[in-house]
Order: structure tokens, then C-alpha cells, then sequence
């Protein structure tokens, strides 16, 4: 077993959501390689509890990488180090003995600090809300046969569904743009026959609301894709380009 | 759902009109190249004639120079505005930033678009001032009296400082083409598995013939003339 080692911790620390931050340095001594990020950070929370100290505030839910509750930036890249996995998913052999390591909350306007590590992630809920949906009749599920889809397109609605809205996109974004966000839902349903039916509604609004809610304008760094813990590829946002160029200029009603 | 003119002023929209008025950008820098090699050549008359042919298109010429304005205006004012808003999305910056490395497309030239496109805009404007509304010298080819441009072209790169800050530009414009050929297709929805990693690799290979084209005029006519 590789033997334990000694981090030293730089935490954005911030009491509230309108109350001044800054980085708090912690040196953490005796951590499992085993551990996971977030495990890590839950020893040094229970030290600072012991303490009386205030813990350090972050979100976590099922810690296995499927529902895009975790997320911060670790040294300078959201969702640290490791390629195609959320936080939950990185462990400490991913870091040296002796590291320093950077934690820091999503940085946008749009996603505004809530304490320390935990930013409000609302704005992705309300472009959802304004078209991120189909208007089914609810109730029995029909059969999965009943709607014949193309494998090809199977491939890509799942490839563009398989995304879990942590934000890291917005927060890796030169521009904090959230188009690979938008541009995944707005693909994920495009694809489907079931999405179709609203695709021109769905690319208008969601795209209107995305601009509302103050993200940036993405210019196509594409660093969004190289740290998304589900790997959606940058393809999805000329898909929406080509759904919302549809919806505005080929097919205005 | 109703739609107006300002979805085209949307984030997505905007990316569309830059990427269009990008797009023949290139082809005006890619013609425009071809035509200055002709500097290249030992008969000054083969450059004056070409000009002279352009100059006589008259009402067409003006035409075109009124589409490249308004392409070069709208250019402009959507990459300040992308530029602007960028900054607004993010008023409190990390501490710490890294590159994610691959798939990301994110290199110096995409992150400095705003300043290698302020200055080409700069310099275009003083490239018109310098030659277009240049010394007026004359010449005759042929009986036909003409403007004399190769000899205004010949001046100007006489001066070490012109040429320095040329060459400059050019890199600029190399470096603004590396990241804008490739992300204008992005932007107007073209992405395919098979045709994209060629277009970025395609839009390198221009970035450096175009400011490699450009490059070598000022210094010939510095060292010949």
C-alpha cells in the first residue's frame, strides 16, 4: 500500500454570499492516496469541526459521478487533474506528496457564491425550465420499440444526454459561456424523433434564456469539452448553432 | 414562438454574422495576396496594371469596398462585444488557471482574438491612409496614364520601421487566422468527425502561408530596392 501523504491546502473561504473571500491555507497530514478528493476534504472538515472551526462548505450527493452535484476548481482546472471524471471521482494518488493544491468555487456571474465552494447553479435550472423538456402525456412507459430510432442517432442523443449540469463547462470557459450546457440539452432531444416536435420552440427559448441569464459568448476555445466530466464533445454546440439557425433563419414563423 | 432581428443579435447569433464576415475576410486577404506577388516581379508596369484594372471596375469596386466596410464594422463590434461580456460573465477571476490540454482548442490565438483583431484594425486603417489615400504618383503603360503604386510601395517599404511594424501586423493576422478559420465554421454549426480535425489543421496551414505571403513582399522590396 502506498503510504500516506501531507497536502498543503489553498481553500477559497467565504462566509456568505455577499461577504468578502479569501484563500485560507490548510496543511493536511496522514491523507489515504485512496481517498477520494472529496473524502479528503471531509477529513479536514471533521479536523476543523474538532477545532471549532467553521467547515468548509461544498456539494456532494452520490459521490460516484452521475449526478453533477460536486465541482470546484482545482488547481486552475474544474474538476482537478484527471480527465472525464467529477471531483468525486479523483483521488488522491492523482497529487503528489508534498502538493499544493488550489481549491476554488465556479467563477460566473451567473453562478454566484453561495458559502465558500458552493455556488447557486439556478441559472441552469431556468434554461431547462424555458425548453429542456417534451410534452408528453405522462403515465405507463410505452414500449421502447414503439418509436424506431437510428442507431447513429441513438448514439449521439445519449452521448449529449449522458451530460449531469455541474457546470464545469461555464467555469472552465475563458468567456463563462454555458454553451455546452444548453447546446448538450438542446442536442440530447434534437436527436429523438419525441424531441423534434418542439426542437424549433426548444432552440429559441433556451438559447434566449441562456443569453438572460448573463453566461458569456462562447467563442469556440473548446476548453469546455476537455474538462467535462461526461467528455460532451464541442459538436453538440454546432448542433444547437444549426438548430437555433433552423428555428431563426430557414423556418421563421 | 415569433422571431425577430434580434435573434440574430443573440449570443448564438452574433457568431453566425462574425464567422460570415470573417469567412470573406479571408477570401479578400487571400486575394489580395495575389496580387501584391506581383511585386515580386522585375516589371514594375505588371503591379501598376493590376491596380489600374481594379481601379477602372469603378461602381463594381465601390461596391465591394461598401461590403468589406460593413463586414469590417460588424467584425469589429461583435468581437469588442464578445469581448466585453466575457468580462462581465466573470468579475471575480481564479487564483489559479491551467490549460485542461486535449480536446481543447484554447491557445494563445484563441485567447488574444481581441488584441491581434485591434491590431489589424489599426493597421488596416493605416495601410488605407498610406496607399489608397497614399502620395499620388503617376506613370504611363502602354499610353495609358495611370496611378504609380509600385513606386509608392517601393517608398514606404524603404523604411525600416514601416516594414518592422508590417511584419508585426502580419504575424498578427496569422495568429487571428490560426483560431478564427476553423471556429468560423464551428460558429456557422459545420462540425463532423472526420472533416473538423482537417478544417483546424487546414486553417493553421493558411494562417502561416497568408502571413508568410505577406511577409516576404516588404522584405524583397526593403533588400532590392
Amino acid at each position: 500500500m502506498a503510504k500516506n501523504m501531507t497536502v498543503y491546502l489553498k481553500i477559497w473561504r467565504q462566509p456568505g454570499p455577499d461577504q468578502p473571500g479569501r484563500m485560507v491555507d490548510y496543511t493536511l497530514q496522514d491523507v489515504s492516496p485512496d481517498m477520494s478528493f472529496l473524502e479528503m476534504l471531509d477529513v479536514l472538515n471533521t479536523q476543523l469541526i474538532a477545532r471549532g472551526d467553521e467547515p468548509v462548505e461544498f456539494d456532494s450527493d452520490c459521490r460516484e459521478g452521475i449526478c453533477g452535484s460536486c465541482g470546484m476548481v482545482i488547481n486552475g482546472i474544474a474538476h482537478g487533474p484527471l480527465k472525464g471524471v467529477a471531483t468525486c471521482q479523483l483521488h488522491m494518488r492523482s497529487f503528489d506528496d508534498g502538493a499544493t493544491i488550489v481549491i476554488e468555487p465556479w467563477r460566473a456571474r451567473s453562478f454566484p457564491v453561495i458559502k465558500d465552494l458552493v455556488v447557486d447553479r439556478s441559472a441552469f435550472d431556468r434554461i431547462i425550465i424555458s425548453g429542456g423538456y417534451v410534452t408528453v402525456k405522462t403515465g405507463q412507459a410505452p414500449d421502447a420499440h414503439a418509436i424506431p430510432v437510428p442507431r447513429p442517432d441513438q448514439e449521439k442523443a445519449m452521448d449529449a444526454a449522458a451530460c449531469i449540469g455541474c457546470g464545469a463547462c461555464v467555469a472552465a470557459c475563458p468567456n463563462a459561456s454555458a454553451a455546452l450546457f444548453t447546446a448538450a440539452k438542446i442536442s440530447h432531444l434534437a436527436y429523438l424523433p419525441q424531441g423534434r416536435v418542439e426542437a424549433r420552440e426548444r432552440a429559441l427559448a433556451m438559447v434566449r434564456q441562456m443569453d438572460a441569464e448573463g453566461f458569456g459568448n462562447c467563442s469556440n476555445h473548446g476548453e469546455c469539452e476537455a474538462v467535462c466530466p461526461k467528455e460532451i464533445s464541442i459538436s453538440t454546440i454546432a448542433k444547437m448553432r444549426r438548430e437555433y439557425l433552423k428555428a431563426v433563419v430557414l423556418n421563421p414563423e | 414562438m415569433p422571431v425577430s432581428c434580434c435573434d440574430l443579435w443573440t449570443t448564438v447569433g452574433k457568431k453566425y454574422l462574425a464567422a460570415a464576415a470573417g469567412l470573406v475576410f479571408l477570401v479578400f486577404v487571400i486575394v489580395h495576396l495575389g496580387g501584391n506577388l506581383l511585386l515580386l516581379l522585375d516589371n514594375p508596369n505588371l503591379y501598376n496594371s493590376y491596380s489600374h484594372h481594379l481601379v477602372s471596375l469603378g461602381p463594381l469596386l465601390w461596391f465591394g469596398e461598401a461590403v468589406l466596410l460593413a463586414f469590417f464594422l460588424l467584425h469589429a463590434v461583435i468581437g469588442t462585444l464578445v469581448y466585453i461580456r466575457a468580462r462581465e460573465a466573470r468579475p471575480v477571476g481564479y487564483h489559479e488557471i491551467a490549460d485542461a490540454g486535449k480536446p481543447s482548442r484554447k491557445t494563445l490565438s484563441s485567447r488574444t482574438m481581441i488584441w491581434s483583431g485591434i491590431v489589424i484594425l489599426v493597421f488596416t486603417i493605416l495601410h488605407l491612409i498610406t496607399f489608397k489615400f497614399g502620395e499620388h504618383y503617376t506613370v504611363v503603360v502602354d499610353g495609358i496614364e495611370m496611378r504609380d503604386f509600385h513606386t509608392l510601395v517601393v517608398e514606404v517599404f524603404q523604411k525600416p520601421g514601416y516594414v518592422v511594424w508590417y511584419l508585426l501586423a502580419m504575424v498578427l493576422l496569422g495568429l487571428h487566422l490560426r483560431h478564427g478559420f476553423w471556429s468560423a465554421f464551428q460558429s456557422l454549426g459545420v462540425n463532423h468527425p472526420r472533416y473538423t480535425p482537417f478544417i483546424y489543421g487546414l486553417g493553421t496551414g493558411l494562417a502561416v502561408l497568408l502571413a508568410f505571403g505577406y511577409i516576404v513582399i516588404p522584405i524583397y522590396v526593403y533588400f532590392k530596392y
